[in-house]
């Protein structure tokens, strides 16, 4: 007996033959590797940079200027600062995967993501660089 | 059917008509536990963050350009809202690292008994709140 419920499949295709090569078809586990190998870094970095802004809280632009453009204090900030990032977009891009279904608007809000994070990286970036050479 | 995942909630039964399977509760029939609580919470500060990043490339950018760019970010994050800010910037790295170190725990195959799980959901929250007020202490009399 049909019901009513089998008028929403239209389709002679079984289920499973629809959600083959859907889904991370092997690539998931890099994004999984890259989020959890960013998060042990930050880890450290994240600490190292708390302590540093406690200790140039009130300073000026030539103190701050200063400590960031140490050699030391500048790989570091330019670890924090990939890390970060790198980071915040494989975290951004789970969430816009999670709560955005249609094609579409998924799309345009992962690009959109890249983007912003891409830009911000750079000048982040581009700071430090222009600080420390 | 309008959505490729769709497929998943198809069933058929033992006489070969088509079903939709039935849908787990959604969340607010749950009662709050600290599992769940605390995982929306790390999603929550992790977006948080994301737009906190703003406060760091601004100030990053401001360092980079001239006095008067910076002493302009200096003083919106010594302004009331700044410090506002600033504050919920700093509750939210703490909390995020803190569990972040937590999920890293489980994510090497440890820390799932029912004990454990609650007992260091429990001491990220005291840990997250004595870290805020030991940095925040530090970072005052610092400044």
């Amino acid at each position: 007996m049909a019901g009513k419920d089998s008028d929403q499949v239209r389709t002679m295709r079984s289920p499973l033959g629809r959600v083959r090569g859907l889904g991370a078809a092997r690539s998931g586990v890099a994004h999984w590797w890259a989020q959890r190998l960013t998060a042990l870094a930050l880890v450290p970095l994240s600490l190292w940079f708390i302590g540093s802004i406690i200790a140039l809280a009130g300073a000026d632009q030539a103190a701050a200027a200063h400590w960031a453009g140490h050699t030391v204090n500048a790989v570091l900030l330019l670890c924090l600062v990939l890390a970060t990032f790198y980071h915040m977009q494989l975290g951004l891009q789970v969430v816009i995967e999670d709560y955005i279904h249609t094609e579409p608007s998924r799309l345009a809000a992962l690009l959109a993501t890249k983007s912003v994070v891409m830009l911000l990286a750079l000048a982040a970036l581009i700071s430090v660089l222009r600080l420390a050479l | 059917m309008q959505d490729a995942r769709e497929a998943l909630m198809v069933q058929r039964r033992s006489d070969g008509t088509v079903t939709r399977r039935p849908l787990s509760p959604h969340l607010q029939v749950y009662r709050p536990q600290i599992t769940s609580v605390l995982s929306v919470l790390h999603r929550g500060t992790g977006i948080a963050l994301a737009a906190g990043t703003l406060l760091l490339v601004a100030w990053l950018v401001a360092a980079a350009s001239s006095p008067a760019a910076y002493r302009g970010v200096a003083g919106f994050v010594g302004s009331p809202f700044g410090l506002l800010l600033l504050f919920g910037w700093s509750v939210a790295l703490i909390y995020h690292l803190l569990n972040g170190i937590r999920h890293l725990v489980w994510d090497a195959g440890l820390g799932f008994e029912k004990g454990e799980y609650h007992r260091s959901g429990w001491a990220v929250v005291i840990a997250t709140g004595a870290l805020t007020v030991v940095v925040w202490l530090v970072g005052l009399i610092a400044w």
